[in-house]
């Protein structure tokens, strides 16, 4: 049996549902758990094409519960166990995620984000944001990777798995249909040839050995009995949430320094923002950008620096003001004025965010 | 001078006595498991999963890897850890709300899929955790929370008859079956063989388990006797329902 697709590099053009599954199986990803939805149905497609030519394995489960909850009886074996949705599924996959947020479980997750609420489209948005970010009875104890194109499919699907395993919060993947469907060129590569060790697995349950006599029983739980007992557990995973995430943050800015107006945007409506940033730059207008890649935890320094800096703030999105609602609270404070361009369910293009900008200085 | 009380060698001394009511049927079912897995010594191999409810009770009695889980879910957890390492003895443990309400999609499915599971599902009639509402199991003219003037079948239907279906959406191979506290030779009978028919690989193995409430039966210890053992067997038949080849039938 060949043990990976890819030896060394090499360019692809393919769809993102592809690419993902690739980065799985490139990540020695070990198990799929997952159940239909549009639009990220090919992820199972390409990885259940490839799983018995790898020795990985998959389970279609009767919905997006079972499949969350699958994914997480995999991590606690001791697997690199994924699972991906959109949208209701997203919905649904928020008890699970809950579980592994109390308990610590590395579980990965692949939202390809399709409009909302409810059913809504099955083709794109970025309204899914605070149900990633912040979903469930809980405190978002997660790290969300918003990715903006097929090379960043690949790279922090990879990435992901080990995010998850290092820091065991759960960690996700923030596509959207567009990345999902649209065929794209890519680097694909083998992480280990790049010198990019996979952080080891490690079982909570089923080690070897009888518990009792041979080791203690790994026992796990989410329940608590009284109040000081899970507020003592919240105040610690705070506490360690806080603290890795400034190594976990990432973002990337331009011409920030001097912008009389900065565009914040993640995702693939950062595309269009850069797009717009340089032919507006061309044309002599100051205007920069900050695109946040992780949405939880966000780089708050930056993003303070930033705000503290600018004249004028302008937040794109695919949504109503989901990522805005985030960065305010990060930038609490900050004196620039906010403007938005807000296409809740609907693409940006290059051109809108170029004419709004216009609109404005 | 202590006493030590005879308990299975797999449950853990330093967390008893366990947390369950007086007159609560778990400890009984939980017992039979545990002396199951002593006598088919699978201690270590067993991967426990408890549901929520008062099945969460139970997350620290064996001495055995334990999930506690999210109401309804065990079924998922503990298929999800056996797919992911198949050498591990599965369990999910729940009540009859968990499998037959929140959680009866994944225990049809489950089933359906023949997933190599153990399922232990506890019947109370009732939910116990939360206070004694009605459940999927609650008896017609049963008294509950919910149903203060009885359960009308008329307006709520008639109790779920969850090894019945089981068995009817299983291939053979599976194991199904109905104890009762009431017996416990034959419960722990009927474990041991659910637990026997993962280790050979058969199929997808489930017990439900007549079991008491005292405490939401609002009933002395004659009337708690009565209703399991007399008035619940009246719609739930006591007894396997689908045996492998493999396994020898109860009495043979």
């Amino acid at each position: 049996m060949p043990e990976k697709p890819i030896k060394g590099e090499k360019r692809y053009f393919m769809t993102g549902n592809e690419v993902v599954a690739y980065a799985a199986v490139m990540a020695n990803a070990e198990i799929m758990y997952g159940y239909p939805i549009t639009p990220q149905n090919e992820i199972m497609h390409y990885w259940t094409r490839m799983a018995p030519k790898y020795g990985k394995e998959f389970l279609q489960t009767e919905d997006e519960l079972s499949a969350g909850f699958t994914t997480v009886g995999g991590v606690l074996a001791g697997r690199r166990a994924f699972t991906a949705t959109a949208g209701p599924g997203n919905t649904l996959m928020q008890e699970p995620i809950s579980m592994a947020e109390a308990m610590r479980l590395p579980i990965v997750v692949v939202v390809q984000q399709r409009g909302g609420p409810s059913t809504a489209t099955v083709i794109y948005s970025q309204q899914e944001v605070t149900l990633t970010t912040l979903g469930g009875n809980g405190e978002g104890f997660r790290v969300v990777y918003s990715t903006a194109n097929h090379q960043e499919l690949f790279d922090y699907t990879i990435k992901a798995f080990n995010t998850a395993w290092k820091y065991r919060f759960p960690t996700f993947v923030l596509g959207d249909g567009y990345q999902a469907k649209m065929r794209e060129s890519l680097t694909m590569y083998d992480p280990e040839e790049r010198g990019l060790k996979m952080v080891p697995t490690e079982a909570y349950v089923g080690k070897p050995g009888v518990p009792g006599i041979d080791r203690p029983p790994g026992q796990y739980r989410n329940t608590y009995n009284v109040e000081e007992e899970i507020h003592e557990v919240v105040q610690q995973y705070t506490k360690e949430f806080n603290a890795i995430a400034p190594e976990v943050a990432e973002y990337e800015s331009f011409g920030t320094e001097d912008a009389d107006l900065v565009i914040v945007s993640h995702g693939v409506v950062y595309r269009a923002v850069k797009e717009a940033v340089s032919e507006l730059r061309e044309a002599g207008m100051k205007v920069g950008y900050f695109r946040p890649i992780t949405l939880r935890p966000l780089a708050e320094k930056e993003l303070k620096e930033m705000a503290g800096r600018a004249k004028a703030l302008l937040m794109a999105e695919s949504s109503v003001g989901q990522m805005t609602r985030l960065v305010k609270e990060v930038i609490y404070g900050a004196t620039a004025d906010i403007h938005t361009l807000y296409k809740p369910g609907m693409g940006i293009s290059a051109e809108d965010v170029a004419a709004r900008v216009r609109s404005i200085l | 001078m202590s006493v030590q009380v005879a308990m299975p060698k797999s449950w853990r001394v330093d967390t008893k006595p366990h947390k369950f009511c007086p007159g609560c049927g778990h400890g009984l079912v939980l017992k039979a498991m545990g002396e199951a897995i002593d006598e088919l010594g699978i201690q270590g191999k067993v991967v426990y999963g408890c549901d929520i409810g008062c099945s969460l009770l139970s997350w620290d009695l064996f001495n055995v890897d334990t999930i506690q889980t999210h109401h309804g879910r065990t079924t998922p957890v503990i298929t999800g850890v056996k797919r992911a390492n198949p050498q591990v003895i599965g369990i999910a443990y729940m009540g009859d709300g968990g499998g037959y309400a929140i959680g009866s999609q994944h225990l049809v499915n489950a089933a359906a899929r023949n997933e190599r599971i153990t399922v232990i599902l506890v019947n109370n009639t009732q939910y116990g955790m939360t206070g004694g509402q009605m459940a999927p199991t609650t008896m017609p003219g049963q008294k509950t929370e919910t149903s203060p003037y009885g359960r009308d079948p008329e307006k709520t239907g008639y109790p779920t008859q969850g090894p019945e279906m089981v068995a009817a959406i299983t291939r053979e191979g599976a194991y199904v079956a109905r104890a009762t506290v009431a017996k416990p030779k034959q419960m722990k009978d009927f474990i041991k063989k659910a637990l026997e028919n993962q280790i050979s690989g058969g199929g997808f193995s489930f017990v439900e388990v007549l079991s008491t409430c005292p405490t939401n039966w609002r009933t002395n210890a004659e009337d708690t006797w009565n209703f399991v053992e007399k008035e619940m067997p009246k719609y739930f038949k006591v007894g396997e329902i689908k045996v492998p080849e493999t396994l020898h039938k109860e009495g043979k």
